[in-house]
């Protein structure tokens, strides 16, 4: 691969996943805040309260960095990948500036308020403003789904005399079939990553015997949520989305699947490790018929392996795609497991008794960052080697003149600047952690000490 | 209708600068007015609530160019590489330090975070201005539409310039001169006593620089692009946007003697829309004129979008708009009112 595109790729790559390490936890949390505030609300319950401050405070940590390393996002386009932003334009200019018209005013309006306006709001206002915080957290996901959702199946354009593609139908690009079955994948992906935090901040106060009446709360909550979360993540979500592969991106089903020959009955590969210079798969572990089952609901139904299809439409990685996306689902798997335990020792009463579980539940904190990871690059590399699909190559998209060395300059700055930003988020979350929500009987701190904002 | 966009995306740009403009000036004089803790915790709170969603502005208006000129957009991204990164490099340091600033007390993170605040409030003044010197001298494009200049090559302004030449960095100049006007301004407004006292001082000061450097560079800029003349011969209606900006320059210095901060604040505002859309009108129909060749500059119609997504996104834009005001009418009147801190008695 031809260094300045292999740079411009590590470049949105870098910047984009260490990004999202930080859009997942605001809009699963988004979610979670307003569960907690709705509860607080409905029930009267202040320790609800207090829990939902908390969280609204380890929100805005994320959130800070989230913006700051999203605003960039919205720039790469034109600075990184100049020609594939001419070709495109005419459409995802559409999505991209919805999203700041519609979302990202009105998170940025409402997370003041949330933060600092409790006490000049009734309860109900101040509920109300996490619910549109949750609100534009969401509808941010929701026009940056449809964007790569057009990258991934385009629809709804014509292309012009120059080349370039044209918005046709302004309710196709919305309602594109793709990016409903991505928007709510991805977005319950968001709610698995917060819920498993919140158990793991739970597991973590009662494993230390601390603020126990809350550790119970983020325990129960996090866990319900977390692990509702992850078995729609399974079904009906994945699934949907592994039957529009095997319809419009075959190609890129049986790279995930490491599935190097056509064949009927196509075993489903739980590990296994591919070989693309002899293309076979190494030491696997099979279910038999299972991936025809999946794909076409069944047993014996023909699925194309790699071979149905010429080198040069193969995705460009094929063992690093095979690995993500084998990643994501043994993780997904782990999550559906720990939810069905967790709910088995609820119903048992043993959930906050059980320290080993507890210690299980601690320990979960990255994982769900991993899978969600894993399940963008998934998507990503599936769909190379096209940057629209069949469309565009991923070659012809980035900037003409820009060069490697500028571009490696800038990557390394980024990279710089992320580990410190990573630093510090840590550093502030662990802070925030450590001191916790206040105690019951202790007056509530509804200023947090970063009053500044007000 | 590409007349309209080019109108729409000048008014986001406007407000962008306007809005964020305050902020960004009181991060310049951060450290001039605030001298101890309180007075910092002060000006920050002076901007707290509302900086993240002024800022929203120049994303915002950077989709709605890129929807409406996506072969501007991506030329100009393109070809700004290097001074962009740096931008959003700033905008990161920048939003951490208001946010993380105030999360522990003591000796080495409070300062460390204020000098974060105020170097890249100030940098990000001085690029925003030598960008829209940039636009108004153009730069070298190709016949393809693109281009790539360096940071700096001699400091002149000849047939391959970079993106600092005297004359860009003279508008930098005015652009920090001017944002450190209505970022004091802003905090004279927003806060009482020392504070107060010390940001009018400021500002008037600010005042006289802005005006000697606006009168230097407009005398520049006639020189340099002398399409912006041309333009004004030919459409004499035109002068209503430097005399705006005139105006308001006049009724911030009348309005600061008066002590009344509020209507300088405005007067300000008006100078800020009066320069930005002078500059648009005098590069008009170019949204990137050729320093080379002028056939080969960038305008409204070789760069838009085709019409049917320009109309439909009317549709989405002026709701849109509509309701991001009425929020944020909501959320200024929220926190109107002079700044104080909790638990401090005047």
């Amino acid at each position: 691969m031809d260094s300045v595109l292999a740079l411009h790729r590590f470049h949105f790559a870098f910047t984009v996943t260490f990004h999202y390490i930080f859009a997942q936890l605001s809009m699963g949390l988004a979610l979670l805040v307003f569960v907690l505030k709705s509860i607080a609300l409905k029930t009267g319950d202040d320790r609800y309260n207090r829990a939902a401050r908390f969280w609204t405070r380890f929100f805005a940590i994320s959130f800070a960095v989230g913006v700051v390393t999203g605003v960039p996002m919205e720039f790469q386009f034109g600075t990184n990948w100049s020609r594939f932003a001419k070709a495109a334009g005419g459409v995802i200019g559409q999505t991209l500036a919805m999203e700041g018209v519609f979302a990202f005013f009105l998170e940025s309006s409402f997370l003041g308020l949330l933060l600092y306006g409790e006490k000049r709001l009734s309860p109900k206002a101040h509920w109300l403003t996490s619910l549109l915080l949750f609100a534009g957290t969401w509808l941010s996901g929701f026009f940056i789904i449809v964007t790569d959702a057009w990258m991934q199946h385009p629809v709804a354009y014509s292309v012009g005399p120059n080349g370039n593609a044209l918005l046709q139908s302004f309710w196709g690009l919305l309602l594109n079939p793709w990016a409903a079955w991505m928007y709510l994948h991805n977005m319950i992906g968001t709610v698995v990553t917060a819920g498993f935090v919140m158990a793991s901040v739970g597991a973590f106060y009662l494993l230390t015997r601390r603020l126990e009446e809350y550790g119970r709360i983020y325990v129960k909550v996090g866990v319900a949520a977390g692990g509702m979360a992850a078995i729609l993540m399974a079904f009906p979500t994945g699934d949907g989305q592994g039957k529009m592969l095997a319809r419009h991106q075959p190609v890129t089903l049986a790279a995930m699947e490491g599935l190097f020959e056509t064949r009927q009955a196509a075993p489903l590969v739980i590990l296994g490790q591919p070989d693309t210079a002899k293309n076979r798969l190494d030491n696997p572990a099979t279910v038999p018929g299972m991936l025809s089952f999946l794909s076409y609901r069944r047993w014996s139904a023909e699925v194309k392996g790699l071979d149905a299809f010429p080198s040069d439409l193969h995705p460009d990685n094929v063992p690093l795609l095979y690995y993500s996306y084998h990643i994501m689902v043994g993780l997904g798997t782990m999550f559906i497991a720990v939810a069905l335990v967790s709910a088995l020792q609820l119903w048992r009463g043993r959930l906050y008794a059980s320290r080993a579980w507890l210690w299980v539940l601690m320990l979960m904190l990255p994982f769900p960052f991993i899978a969600n990871t894993a399940g963008w690059m998934t998507a990503e590399l599936g769909r190379q080697p096209w940057l629209i699909y069949g469309v565009m190559r991923t070659s012809a998209g980035p900037s003409m003149l820009v060069s490697s060395g500028n571009t490696l300059f800038t990557l390394l700055g980024f990279m710089g600047m992320y580990t410190l930003l990573g630093i510090l988020f840590l550093f502030l979350t662990f802070r925030e952690i450590e001191q916790g929500p206040d105690p019951l009987g202790v007056p509530a701190r509804v200023h947090p000490p970063q009053e500044i904002l007000l | 209708m590409e007349t309209l966009w080019f109108c729409l995306v000048a008014i986001m740009i406007a407000g962008y600068v306007v809005l964020d403009g305050f902020d960004l000036g009181a991060g310049i004089v951060h450290f001039c007015v605030g001298r101890t803790e309180s007075q910092r915790r002060r000006v920050l709170k002076a901007i707290g609530p509302v900086w993240d969603g002024n800022e929203v502005w120049l994303i915002a208006g950077g989709g709605t160019l890129y929807f409406a000129f996506p072969g501007l957009y991506s030329s100009s991204f393109s070809g700004f590489y290097l001074p962009l990164m740096i931008v959003l490099w700033l905008l990161i340091l920048r939003g951490v330090a208001i946010e993380f600033r105030n999360h522990l007390d003591n000796a080495i993170w409070r300062p460390f975070f204020d000098a974060l605040f105020m170097g890249a409030s100030a940098l990000l003044a001085v690029f925003y201005g030598a960008a829209l010197g940039n636009v108004i001298r153009g730069v070298p494009l190709d016949p393809a539409g693109e281009f790539f200049l360096p940071l700096w090559t001699d400091f002149r302004v000849g047939s391959q310039p970079g993106i600092l030449d005297w004359y860009t960095i003279l508008v930098g100049l005015l652009a920090f001169a001017t944002l450190t006007q209505h970022g004091a301004l802003w905090i004279a407004l927003k806060t009482e006593d020392i504070l107060e006292h010390r940001a009018r001082r400021v500002a008037s000061a600010a005042w006289f620089a802005v005006i000697v450097l606006t009168l230097i560079v407009t005398g520049a800029t006639l020189r340099i692009q002398p399409q912006v003349l041309s333009n004004l011969v030919n459409h004499p209606w035109g002068c209503v946007f430097p005399a705006l900006a005139l105006a308001g320059l006049s009724g911030v210095a009348f309005f600061l003697y008066h002590a009344d901060h509020f209507k300088a604040f405005l007067g300000s505002c008006c100078y800020i829309v009066g320069m930005l859309t002078s500059a648009a009108f005098g590069v008009f129909p170019y949204v990137l004129p050729s320093s080379a060749n002028p056939a080969l500059g960038l305008t409204i119609t070789n760069t838009a979008t085709a019409p049917y997504g320009l109309k439909v996104a009317l549709f989405w834009w002026i709701p849109g708009m509509l309701l991001v005001l009425g929020y944020s009418v909501f959320i200024y009147r929220h926190f109107a009112g002079k700044v104080r801190l909790e638990g401090e008695t005047y």
